[in-house]
């Protein structure tokens, strides 16, 4: 009689390889151990090299001299100060272009995805046209081609000089376009606060004043409506807020802005260039422009993709429900229609951020035009920069992807 | 039953629709003008339209193509200066290669046209799939030249490690037999290919004169990277996504640092590191061409992007195709090849296609780095006294071209959808 037991068979070695219980653990092995030894030789040969170039591997570069100015700073840097603080300075550069873009884009694209599912032909074709156009033309080339039309295509600041300028300035005076940037008008406060010194940096007590009034308006506001949800569900009848809302939210700012005195400071010609003002680099423009342009191209595709989504059926729900169309939009279409939106629009963040990179092209100084650049040819120490470069990029990068996790996961659908 | 003389008997004849509802009318009605909104909207863009055809049509009626300069092109007429892309055509698309061997990159992209066909299209013979096979070798001939022996016998790896593998898995099994033919590949291309073609060198010198890779440029350049990436970032994107969803720890972690990584920096970073780092990481004395270089970066850039979009068709594909593959009894290699990634790669074809219009779009950043890629030229001649100032010509033939490139892929991927289509 045969038994069905079977005998458990001694280890052999060959089971390593044909049993796939330890098949796989025999593979993770060898391919750490590939690994660590790839990474040994690299690090083996970079200490060499560094050996044979008479170089170290420091940072304390970071706390020396920079000695190069910076176009725009957004904090307070001198060529006497740090490549560590020239970091920061690019560092802030990179975000503001950044975050610009991604407003703008966001705009163009919401704007631009609605109008391609418009059922209006002519225009559904022009944003068509639009978006093809963008999206298929390499973004490199439109931040080059639109600095290049910046600067060669407007004039200089001295067309605006003499009894006949052959330039003149927009919006009554305030704004000029000119071959060196353009000049805003910016506002400034009589009666200002001052600052609040950071040891590092400085914050200016007026925005923070702004900010808070600003927030309490908001929360005010926010208080009145969950009162009115409140009265509703409980009677019936919802109290009119709109008024209330409106004189929250405006007349505190307003009466702020009186309290500091608020006046615009207009540029000037003096000398060879305008003084005053906001001043916003050409290669800021042109590379926040491009960015937005191209990206808000992405950006409405996903849109469109996003409410087209969601089934026809949700929409004529809704209005077999009696809710008026534009609450359908507010109260049924959008929310669900978010969802499929968000997550591809913060990875389209993600690759606005990375694409300000290309801010070298134009000369923007961003963490690719201090660090990476001006620093990295001054002090030489090209490891450690690109490192720390790339390590800054990662940080930014993994930030964003953080926050669109924590979006995903507080709006995914909580399935039972 | 009373007869109910007030209910109708007889048909009624049809009738014509209203005349506002059908024809030109109608469609506008319907499409232009169907509530106030509709109306405003059509009339400003049609302001808009009508105002850039009236500025844009009499710059291109009066286009001048023939001219030296443009301050020449300025004194004929007030048109576009069409006469730069006259002018510079050859080197817009071969940089500064020899005028005398253009033939060369004209035949490799003839070829590599021909070679894609039997890739890209179902009908056209089978047999063509040697060619595509050969391909690499024929354009690295074609476009650098030299002597025609180390590419044959690189490609000659191919056939000696296939020869390896046929012997030894009579003899000792499949697993061995590919870690064997894998190695023996490896040993033939470090320490044989150089003496044997050395040899054959030494016996007959046949091939052709050779290009250097700083003479490559313009949108060659562009192609010979994009095409490079395109074709290498797909294996080894399936590779990476295969290995961010399998079970072993370890081998998830590499792979998930390793796309991370690359997705967390800009493409600027690794082309700069590539440019100046790669001369850390290697032994000293190490030096390899700058074109290899990036296009080695670029293809590790989009093979990240690529494992990501591969990875989301493997995770749409429901639950149950896995599960009925284990059933049947196969294996995970047979499973992948005949049911999970066909499908998978199925409803990834949209993400693919992007990222391989993404990787050819990206290959202008090359220019950053001193390349001259069609970007890098136009800079150059931006920079030449003739053609200082110009602007709207140089750039929209730039753009033209690679809008061509791009939107070709994207209405081919679509096509490839409705083909592969098999849902109702």
């Amino acid at each position: 009689m045969t038994t069905l037991t079977e005998e458990p068979r001694a280890f052999r070695l060959s089971m390593l390889i044909y049993d796939t219980r330890y098949r796989s653990m025999t593979i993770q092995v060898f391919a750490l151990l590939g690994f660590l030894a790839l990474v040994a030789w690299l690090v083996n040969n970079t200490v060499e090299n560094l050996a044979i170039a008479g170089k170290d591997f420091n940072f304390s570069f970071l706390s020396s001299r920079a000695g190069y100015d910076i176009s725009q700073v957004l904090i307070e840097y001198t060529n006497d100060s740090t490549h560590g603080r020239a970091t920061v300075v690019g560092i802030l550069n990179t975000l503001l272009v950044a975050s610009l873009g991604c407003l703008l884009a966001t705009v163009i694209g919401v704007l631009v995805g609605v109008l391609r599912l418009s059922k209006n032909w002519l225009v559904a074709r022009l944003m068509t046209v639009y978006i093809e156009g963008f999206r298929n033309v390499p973004v490199l080339l439109w931040i080059i081609a639109f600095f290049a039309v910046l600067t060669e295509l407007t004039p200089a600041p001295n067309a605006f000089r003499g009894d006949n300028p052959t330039a003149s300035m927009f919006l009554w005076d305030s704004m000029a376009v000119t071959n060196r940037g353009t000049y805003f008008p910016e506002p400034l406060f009589a009666r200002s606060l001052g600052n609040l010194d950071l040891y590092y940096f400085k914050i200016s007590n007026d925005l923070l004043a702004i900010l808070a009034v600003l927030f309490a308006s908001a929360w005010i506001s926010a208080r009145i409506k969950r009162h009115a949800d409140k009265v509703q569900n409980a009677t019936g009848v919802r109290p009119a807020t709109f008024l209330q809302r409106l004189a929250v939210s405006i007349l505190p700012i307003v009466a702020l802005m009186f309290i500091l005195g608020l006046y615009l400071g207009k540029p000037e010609l003096k000398g060879f260039n305008f003084q005053g003002g906001v001043h916003l680099l050409n290669s800021l423009i042109a590379l926040w422009l491009a960015l937005a342009l191209y990206t808000g191209a992405f950006i409405a595709e996903n849109v469109r993709a996003g409410i087209m989504a969601i089934s026809k059926g949700q929409s004529e729900a809704a209005a077999a429900l009696g809710i008026r169309p534009g609450r359908v939009m507010k109260l049924v279409i959008l929310p669900q229609a978010l969802r499929v939106i968000i997550p591809p629009l913060i990875s389209q963040y993600l690759n606005l951020t990375k694409n300000s990179s290309l801010a070298i092209a134009v000369g923007y100084m961003d963490i690719k035009g201090t660090i990476g650049g001006i620093t990295m040819n001054q002090t030489g120490r090209e490891l450690e920069s690109m490192l720390l470069m790339m390590f800054i990029y990662l940080v930014i990068s993994l930030l964003i992807s953080l926050a669109m996790n924590i979006y995903n996961s507080s709006v995914s659908l909580k399935e039972r | 039953m009373t007869n109910i003389t007030y209910v109708r008997t007889e048909m009624l004849p049809q009738q014509a629709p209203p005349p506002g509802e059908v024809g030109v009318v109608g469609w506008l009605r319907q499409n232009l003008f169907s509530g106030p909104f509709n109306t405003i909207l059509t009339i400003v863009s049609a302001a808009v339209i009508i105002f850039l055809a009236y500025e844009i049509l009499p710059w291109f009626t009066n286009s001048i193509w023939n001219a030296s300069s443009l301050s020449e092109c300025r004194e004929i007429a007030d048109g576009a200066c069409f006469a730069v892309i006259n002018e510079r055509f050859n080197q817009l698309m071969f940089g500064f290669y020899p005028s005398e061997l253009y033939w060369r990159p004209v035949l490799a992209f003839v070829l590599l046209l021909i070679a894609l066909a039997p890739v890209l299209i179902d009908t056209v013979p089978k047999k063509l799939l040697l060619l595509t096979a050969v391909y690499p070798a024929i354009m690295y001939l074609l476009i650098w030249g030299g002597s025609i022996w180390p590419p044959i016998f690189v490609l000659a790896g191919f056939v000696v490690s296939a020869v390896v593998f046929s012997v030894v898995d009579k003899l000792a099994g499949t697993l061995a037999a590919i870690i064997i033919a894998v190695l023996a590949a490896l040993f033939w291309w470090l320490y044989a290919v150089v003496p044997v073609s050395d040899v054959f060198i030494s016996i007959a010198d046949i091939g052709f004169v050779e290009v250097t890779s700083n003479q490559l440029g313009g949108f060659m350049l562009s192609i010979i990277i994009g095409m490079t990436g395109i074709a290498l970032s797909f294996p080894i994107g399936i590779v990476l996504a295969l290995g961010r969803q399998s079970d072993m720890p370890i081998v998830k972690i590499m792979c998930v640092g390793f796309i991370e990584f690359i997705r967390g920096v800009p493409l600027i970073t690794l082309l700069f590191t590539a440019s100046l780092l790669l001369g850390y990481f290697l032994p000293k004395g190490t030096t390899f061409d700058i074109v290899l270089r990036v296009m080695i970066m670029v293809t590790l850039f989009a093979s990240a992007y690529m494992a990501e979009v591969i990875r989301g068709g493997l995770a749409a594909l429901p639950r149950g195709q896995y599960e009925a593959a284990d059933a049947l009894g196969l294996n995970y290699w047979q499973a992948q090849r005949l049911i999970i990634m066909p499908q998978a790669l199925k409803i990834s074809i949209p993400g693919i296609v992007s990222t391989f219009i993404g990787l050819f779009k990206d290959t202008t950043l090359v220019s950053i780095i001193g390349l001259l890629d069609p970007l890098g030229l136009s800079s150059a001649i931006r920079a030449n006294q003739a053609w200082n100032g110009i602007i709207w010509e140089l750039y929209g033939f730039i753009a033209l071209v690679f809008f061509i490139f791009c939107f070709s892929m994207s209405r081919y991927s679509m096509y490839l959808e409705r083909k592969l289509q098999t849902g109702h």
